[in-house]
């Protein structure tokens, strides 16, 4: 026995959890799913021998054999085509899309299809699916690897869009997306793949219900209304702004369909003022829908209008660029400087 | 173009390099036996048919008649506004019902839009097929019920859809075969290439059966594509074309049957091709004068399936006038039965609009269900 796996035994006898990143944890979760139910197949490209090329779902082909975790031919239509028919068998896919803008392809049989199979049944046939998407820039990614996706999944009806900005709740999420009847569109932030915690995996938290949004940050001077990549970055200006004497609250929203209309309306009641961050375009992007909710909801309790902190409305900028269209702490913290303060407490 | 004629070609050494084919190359698949016959295949009026069996013969006859008979009625009901639309499938009865006769109860149809009749020769109730042409529900039926998907109207979507169903059916360990069905101008839809590349390459137990009726609407098939013919495009996947003659119920029948066999025993997919003609325009909405002659459309009555096969069932005395009676009244109790069936107004209750657009409905949707529910009620009580 090496000193290695001794000090690594120890360490685990000890109760000491090794970080995890949040690549590990949803691998963790697909393994588990699959151990539990042999209905779950996870496809894609890439997906086997590899692990694919974030190595997500590294090791599964090797545990559950070729025929639960497959390599797929190159063609993303072909991928989701083939995963309804699987689901009409009874089968539950997890299907991989390798990146954002490559899932495009598979729109026709999302939008008609997966998104529409339960209602054009009258329930006889509904489509329990994961649809996982890695989404988002800040990775460095070449044309085409950057894309936030999220609006065109959030504008069909009959999916569920998920997002996971922390480890332990790429675990949570994932299993709760794997055991719900309807599809859903999983968009795993690239660039917090290899963010870690001290999540272990031997014991994983519970599984998160899909649609409850959480408070990450208790505040009282505004509300930062966020998900996925962005959440560390409105946390770390939240952290910035008690300089100014800002106490910002920060909510993660989690799940983009089905909306946590009441947990957003309460803390922005509590805030009086609030901010939406995203890296999505903002012209008819998701903070369009969200402050439009907002609104609709808190209007009485509304201190000056909600704004935005999006993406700009552009294709995705050359890596050499990007942080100059992603929301950065400084960008933030000048919406929150907007929030009309000298008209209100 | 530079002179090859004045280079001297030397003797190689033994240590000159020799080219080699490049490493990664190994023969695939001998294409030779893939490729289609020369001519579309037919049993009628061929010394084949004394090898049919009479009940088979005699069932087709029925069910054709019977088909003939439903596209008839069902394009009737839409000058009587009783269907918002029909697509029909006059001439292309062969087709249908050789389709739905090929499978066995466990198998799956794929039907498109056009393919009603061969959901409804497969068992499924003619009022329930025609739910979603009628502007009712999208899906009359439960798909399970009879092995029959949702028809689908986006083309080609469904061939993906018949790829991983047989896939996971043979994973399970169930003999299980699914039969997808396209038209010609389905074929040049990417679903179709990317649902036939699967297929082979997981050697799944389905047969993709291609009705090629000259038409896509108004395109004809010149223009859909430059290959020799549709069954050719089979020995580019790996998969065996067959080609058929649609109007001939049974060949189709024949070769249907030999694909799903093939397929049920492991052989893996087949692609099959069927020449016929859409004798009706696309649906009761289109002119289709406005795209082919009238000469053209002659030549194919004289080529029609109902009569291609009374003619031979006569010649060779299995069928008489009482024969032809008895399927022309069965096919007119379906017709009058459906007619007045469909006359009677369908009930819809508009808050399923919520009801399965998820299996727990979503609180946007409660609100949205909530708000449609009074104005339900104030309607009711303004009346």
């Amino acid at each position: 026995m090496t000193t290695a796996t001794t000090g690594a035994a120890a360490a685990k006898a000890a109760g000491r959890a090794k970080p995890a990143t949040m690549a590990q944890a949803l691998q963790r979760a697909m393994r588990d799913a699959m151990a539990e139910d042999p209905t779950v197949h996870v496809m894609g490209e890439d997906v086997g021998t590899l692990g694919g090329v974030f190595r997500v779902t590294d090791g599964l082909a090797k545990e559950f054999g070729e025929d639960r975790c497959t390599d797929t031919p190159l063609a993303e239509a072909g991928i989701l085509g083939t995963a309804v028919g699987m689901a009409m068998y009874g089968l539950r896919p997890v299907v991989e899309m390798q990146f954002d803008a490559f899932a495009y392809p598979a729109f026709e049989q999302l939008v008609s299809h997966v998104a529409k199979m339960r209602n054009r049944t009258r329930g006889a046939m509904p489509m329990p699916m994961v649809i996982r998407v890695p989404y988002g820039g800040g990775i460095g990614g070449v044309e085409h690897h950057s894309d936030s996706s999220e609006i065109y999944y959030m504008a069909t009806p009959g999916l569920h869009v998920v997002t996971p900005a922390t480890v332990e709740d790429a675990y949570g999420l994932l299993r709760a997306a794997i055991a719900s009847d309807d599809p859903v569109v999983f968009l795993e932030p690239k660039r917090l793949y290899w963010s870690k915690s001290d999540w272990s995996p031997e014991a994983p938290a519970r599984v998160e219900p899909i649609g409850k949004a959480v408070v990450r940050r208790p505040g009282t001077s505004a509300t930062l209304i966020t998900y996925g990549p962005s959440l560390p970055v409105c946390l770390e200006a939240a952290e910035a702004a008690t300089a100014e004497g800002w106490d910002l609250e920060v909510v993660d929203l989690r799940s983009l369909v089905p909306f946590d209309d009441e947990t957003v309306a309460a803390s922005v009641r509590r805030t009086g003022r609030a901010v939406v961050v995203h890296e999505s375009g903002g012209f008819a992007g998701p903070g369009a829908e969200i402050a439009a909710r907002v609104t609709e909801r808190c209007f009485h309790h509304l201190e000056a209008p909600v704004l935005r902190v999006a993406g700009f409305d552009i294709p995705y900028p050359p890596p050499m660029l990007e942080r100059h269209h992603l929301p950065g702490v400084d960008r933030i913290l000048d919406a929150v400087a907007r929030l009309q303060w000298e008209a209100g407490n | 173009m530079q002179q090859r004629s004045s280079t001297v070609q030397e003797p190689l050494a033994e240590t000159a390099h020799r080219p080699t084919p490049p490493p990664a190359w190994r023969p695939r698949t001998d294409p030779a036996p893939l490729l289609p016959d020369a001519e579309p295949l037919r049993v009628l009026g061929t010394d084949a048919v004394a090898d049919a069996d009479p009940a088979l013969l005699r069932r087709l006859y029925a069910e054709l008649v019977r088909g003939r008979r439903y596209n008839a009625q069902a394009t009737a009901l839409t000058k009587q506004g009783r269907l918002a639309v029909y697509p029909s499938t006059t001439g292309q009865e062969a087709c249908e019902i050789g389709a739905a006769l090929a499978l066995e109860e466990r198998d799956w149809l794929f039907p498109s839009y056009r393919d009603t009749l061969a959901a409804v020769a497969r068992g499924l109730d003619p009022v329930q097929a025609l739910t979603l042409l009628r502007g009712d529900w999208h899906t009359g039926y439960d798909p399970r019920e009879h092995r029959v998907a949702p028809l689908c109207t986006p083309l080609a979507t469904q061939l993906p859809h018949a790829v991983g169903l047989a896939h996971a059916a043979r994973l399970k360990g169930d003999d299980v075969v699914a039969l997808a069905m396209v038209g010609d101008g389905g074929t040049s839809e990417g679903d179709f290439h990317e649902a036939l590349n699967f297929a082979a390459v997981w050697q799944a137990p389905v047969v993709f059966f291609v009705q090629n009726n000259g038409f896509a609407i108004s395109v004809p098939l010149a223009k859909q594509t430059a290959a020799p013919s549709l069954a050719h495009k089979a020995v580019g996947y790996g998969m065996p074309g067959r080609l058929v003659d649609g109007n001939d119920a049974v060949a189709v029948h024949q070769v249907l049957t030999e694909a799903v066999t093939r397929a049920r025993r492991g052989g893996g997919p087949t692609l099959v091709e069927a020449i016929t003609y859409r004798i009706d325009a696309h649906t009761n909405a289109d002119d289709a004068t406005r795209y082919r002659a009238d000469g053209e459309v002659e030549a194919w009555r004289a080529h029609d399936p109902v009569l291609l096969l009374e003619r031979e069932l006569t010649a060779r005395g299995l069928l008489d006038d009482e024969g032809r009676r008895a399927a022309a009244e069965a096919a007119e109790t379906m017709a009058a039965q459906l007619r007045e069936r469909m006359n009677a107004d369908p009930v819809l209750a508009p808050m399923d609009l919520f009801t399965h657009v998820y299996a727990e409905q979503t609180a946007q949707l409660r609100e949205q269900a909530a708000q449609l529910r009074a104005e339900l009620e104030a309607e009711g009580e303004s009346r």
